[in-house]
């Protein structure tokens, strides 16, 4: 019941939410929909945590073999966590914008939400692919009506990337579902699959094309600075700090363990376009000049290493993989917010344009650096446990290269520190530039936002055990599905 | 058999009325009741209750897939006739032989969906295409009806020759026109059933507008009326394709390896032609021809597989399809621009319209919950489970991505874009809410497809 309600509660709420007349009204509507939300959400985590109410079935287009099936197992329980989390953060973040329609614009952030939440819980591959669908839809309208000068060609560009590389997903989900012994779409019958490897081989790509553009992976990237620069900066939030995960859920819950010969054949391959991509995204963050670019380039550079280092297949390198789907979230919520505060007072987010702002605003500078040194994952933050974690995978990876690899994407966490004390250097310290509206400090809902997202930073921090023990099992259980010795041996 | 008799009398009772009405709604009426009862009783005769029994000696049977593909195009005619009934004034002044001329399409559409003769194939074919000639060409004092019209006619005429021979060389192999009898007699076909089977190919390619027998559509749909391109597009394209499913699921099942290659290059021809010119339309009546094209790429996927999935695909395609143009057109036909920028700021303008619209657009690219995903789903999934099929696949959702773009193009003008200077079109609140209605039901055929598979077996 619980999976039920994590999907049901955004979703009426976010139809409901079209009714409302005033924007006031939408905008506490919506807080408290994903207050709601969170509520059910963490009821998952502590008392009701059995079976019976994580799991959720239904029938429903049974004559295509496919069911209304939710499961909330441990990758699951992470990311729904994480949605729920973002969704309050976002709203108390950017409590102050204002939006033309507000209704409609709260109403398709809900619509999103609950489309993301059905991709973390589908067990059902149509449904799967169903959600996946239904979240991209309200994010594109979000982005196109909302968002900046250039948003109609620029989302129109991700609409079409996503949307191609879903229907290649499709492709294969067809494929398989006419491979299993029931002919149905439930991920029990994808995972008793046996299918030949070069079957799995083809298949793989159709799928790891689609999850490589949402996460996203180099070199199908390219789509994503500009998206996240246009859109309206709540929308970058969740589309930054839960969508992409989706990518990621993709290829731990629909890639890998259905697909374990090809994932480990092609495994390398994939590890080595990742690692690319955290260099490259790294040296390009290093030349921008305008904060929201440079942070959408850091995050290719932390997707690519989440990526890199579940491809490692150990259980270091998964469990890291695991508390960093959480941690990137919260730390980028928490940098747009700034980058939004910023924006909103200062009328710009040209790093030329700024500086010294850390003499007037020192509130806003003290969460700030907190929240950057986390996302370059210095011990104490939340990101030291989960890249440590990863890079320790990734040096264990059953590969030739595994050292040259941790070598490399090493390299990424230098260039990582080089962008990101720059910008505080240039945007906080320094020299104060006369800016055009006088400088002021934060507001109470942003120092409460940005104080839970320090909190959160600190305690997994410190004690990153509370979060891997959620995932323990699954990790583990996940190890056992992707391994592919076995075949070897025989 | 009850719905070829009434098509065939409802016709004679709409030419009639042009003299006995002079009302034109007391005409619209007529025709709406008319297609109400025509659905009522092959509804009644699709739960075993026919008024009438004909034998018509294996010329014709009607087994529940022709039942049920009528069921779908009389639903379709009827939300056409509710929607793009009152457009058709504007056309010229006969209303009430329009009506007739469409109701003797219907009578055509029953013998193609239930032929089991070359004939009767035949004869249906011709029922539907001499109206359409005179329905494209309605539009007598402009120009480009006239010349679509000739069009039409011409390639038209030409193409029936074509079948006329095939179905000669035929008759020359197998001593009959019955399309069940020749079904044993396989293996290696003589080749006059081959080149008589290749030109009933090209004929029938040539009624449901697949490349590179396309270049009449363009020109045909933007000249005819938008109300009769509305038509021509869906209930008689959906009504060909059935007929050409049927005869080479029965006629030419034996010779399913000789012809399935050439049918998977039509295919790809087809969509890649459709959608790829798609892109570069300007008037919106144009894209929607090429998009017809691209359409009926993904339909040629049910005769390429023959299978299962691709029959049921068939009935799904079509009720889709139809439905999401049947409300476009009608849309379009009451614009007063038909290009991309006509539609900028509808969603402001015309809130529902717009909506309905967008369900509409959504479901032809195929994006789930809407009738046009499932579809499509049923359409790749026949082509899946034929061996060796994955790249036909593959090429077809690429270009179903390049879809997205030019039906978007009409969404991001009515949502992301400021109204235009022209003014704005005019929507009746009864027009509104069966467009809305007809939304309603693109979704409900894509959240529960059973509504309509259910039906196939009973």
């Amino acid at each position: 019941m619980i999976a039920f309600f994590l999907i049901l509660i955004p979703l009426a709420t976010g139809l409901l939410s079209f009714l409302i007349k005033e924007e006031k009204t939408a905008k506490a509507f919506a807080l408290l929909s994903s207050l709601a939300t969170l509520a059910v959400s963490l009821l998952g985590l502590t008392l009701m945590k059995t079976g019976n109410y994580l799991h959720f079935s239904a029938p429903w287009m049974s004559s295509l073999g496919s069911s209304f099936t939710l499961q909330l197992d441990g990758a699951g329980q992470v990311l729904c966590l994480l949605t729920a989390v973002a969704y309050p953060l976002v709203l108390l973040g950017t409590w102050q914008a204002t939006y033309k329609n507000a209704q409609q614009f709260f109403g398709l952030m809900l619509l999103a939400q609950a489309g993301m939440m059905g991709v973390f819980l589908a067990a059902d591959a149509l449904l799967f692919y169903f959600f996946w669908e239904l979240a991209l839809i309200p994010m594109y309208f979000l982005s196109s009506i909302w968002g900046g000068e250039r948003r109609i060609p620029v989302t129109f560009k991700f609409f079409i990337y996503t949307f191609a590389g879903s229907l290649l997903m499709l492709t294969g989900i067809i494929y398989l579902q006419a491979q299993t012994a029931d002919q149905s779409f439930s991920i029990t019958s994808f995972y008793n699959l046996e299918l030949s490897g070069k079957e799995q081989s083809w298949i793989f790509w159709l799928f790891f094309v689609a999850f490589a553009i949402k996460m996203p992976v180099f070199p199908l990237h390219t789509w994503q600075p500009d998206t996240y620069e246009q859109a309206p900066t709540a929308t970058t939030m969740i589309l930054s700090g839960v969508m992409v995960k989706m990518g990621l859920l993709g290829l731990i819950r629909w890639l890998m363990p259905v697909l374990p010969l090809a994932s480990f054949q092609w495994g390398d391959r994939v590890m080595i376009f990742a690692i690319i991509g955290i260099v490259y995204a790294s040296l390009i963050a290093i030349r921008q000049n305008d904060l929201k670019r440079l942070i959408a380039y850091s995050s290719i550079a932390h997707i690519g290493l989440m990526c890199a280092a579940l491809f490692a297949e150990n259980n270091s390198g998964t469990q890291g993989v695991m508390i960093q789907l959480f941690n990137h979230g919260i730390n980028i919520i928490g940098l747009w917010i700034i980058v939004e505060i910023i924006e909103r007072r200062y009328g710009t987010r040209k790093i030329s344009e700024l500086g010294g702002l850390a003499q007037q605003a020192p509130v806003m500078t003290i969460f700030f650096v907190i929240i950057a040194l986390a996302n370059i994952a210095l011990p104490l933050t939340n990101g030291f446990a989960g890249e440590f974690l990863m890079f320790n995978g990734l040096l264990q990876a059953k590969s030739n290269f595994a050292v040259a690899y941790t070598v490399v994407a090493g390299l990424g966490i230098i260039l990582a520190a080089v962008y990101t004390l720059n910008m505080i250097r240039n945007t906080f310290y320094g020299e104060a530039v006369v800016l055009r509206a006088p400088v002021t400090d934060l507001k109470l809902n942003e120092t409460i936002a940005l104080s839970l997202i320090v909190i959160l930073i600190l305690w997994l921090g410190i004690y990153p055990q509370s979060m891997l023990d959620l995932t323990e099992q699954f990790s583990r259980e996940w190890m056992n599905k992707i391994d592919v010795s076995h075949l070897f041996r025989k | 058999m009850n719905a070829l008799i009434l098509s065939a009398v409802l016709g004679v009772i709409m030419m009639f009325s042009s003299f006995l009405l002079k009302q034109k709604p007391a005409v619209r009426a007529v025709a709406i009741s008319g297609i109400v009862l025509l659905l009522l009783v092959n509804l009644l005769e699709m739960t075993s209750q026919p008024f009438l029994t004909v034998d018509t000696r294996g010329l014709l049977v009607f087994d529940h897939f022709a039942l049920v593909f009528n069921t779908v195009i009389f639903a379709a005619v009827l939300l056409y006739f509710l929607l793009s009934a009152p457009d058709m004034e504007k056309v010229g002044g006969s209303y009430a032989e329009y009506f007739a001329l469409i109701f003797f399409i219907l009578c055509g559409v029953t013998l193609v969906t239930s032929f089991t003769s070359l004939l009767t194939l035949f004869l249906g074919i011709e029922i539907i295409s001499i109206p359409l000639y005179i329905l494209t060409g309605s539009d007598k004092r402009n120009l480009k009806s006239n010349e679509a019209a000739l069009k039409y006619f011409l390639m038209g005429s030409f193409s029936t020759g074509l079948m006329l021979m095939g179905i000669a060389l035929l008759y020359g192999a197998w001593g009959t026109f019955s399309t069940e009898a020749p079904a044993l007699l396989a293996s290696m076909p003589p080749v006059l059933v081959v080149a008589g089977m290749s030109l009933v190919f090209f004929a029938m390619a040539f009624k449901v507008s697949a490349a590179p027998f396309h270049f009449w559509t363009p020109d045909v749909y933007d000249g005819a009326p938008t109300v009769f391109t509305s038509f021509m597009a869906t209930v008689v394209k959906g009504a060909v394709f059935a007929g050409f499913i049927r005869l080479f699921d029965h006629a030419f099942g034996a010779q399913q390896p000789q012809w399935q290659f050439w049918v998977a290059v039509i295919t790809v021809v087809t969509l890649f032609v459709g959608n790829i010119t798609a892109v570069f339309q300007q008037s919106v009546k144009r894209m929607l021809a090429y998009s017809s094209i691209a359409q009926a790429g993904f339909m040629l996927f049910a005769l390429y597989a023959m299978n299962a999935a691709g029959k049921e695909g068939i009935l799904l395609y079509t009720a889709a399809y139809s439905f999401a143009s049947i409300g476009i057109f009608a849309v379009l036909a009451r614009m007063n621009d038909y290009t991309f920028d006509g539609f900028n700021g509808l969603a402001r303008t015309a809130p529902l319209v717009a909506g309905a619209l967008t369900v509409f657009l959504l479901s032809l690219a195929g994006i789930p919950l809407t009738a046009g995903f499932i579809a499509k789903f049923y359409m790749l999934k026949a082509a899946l489970t034929t061996p060796g099929s994955t790249w036909l696949v593959i090429f077809a959702v690429l270009m179903a991505a390049v879809s997205v773009y030019y039906y978007f193009r009409v969404i991001r003008a009515m949502y992301f874009r400021e109204p235009g200077e022209s003014p704005v079109p005019v929507f009746p609140g009864f027009f509104k809410w069966t467009l809305a209605l007809l939304a309603l039901l693109v979704i409900l055929l894509g959240v529960f497809p059973e509504l309509l598979l259910g039906r196939l077996y009973f």
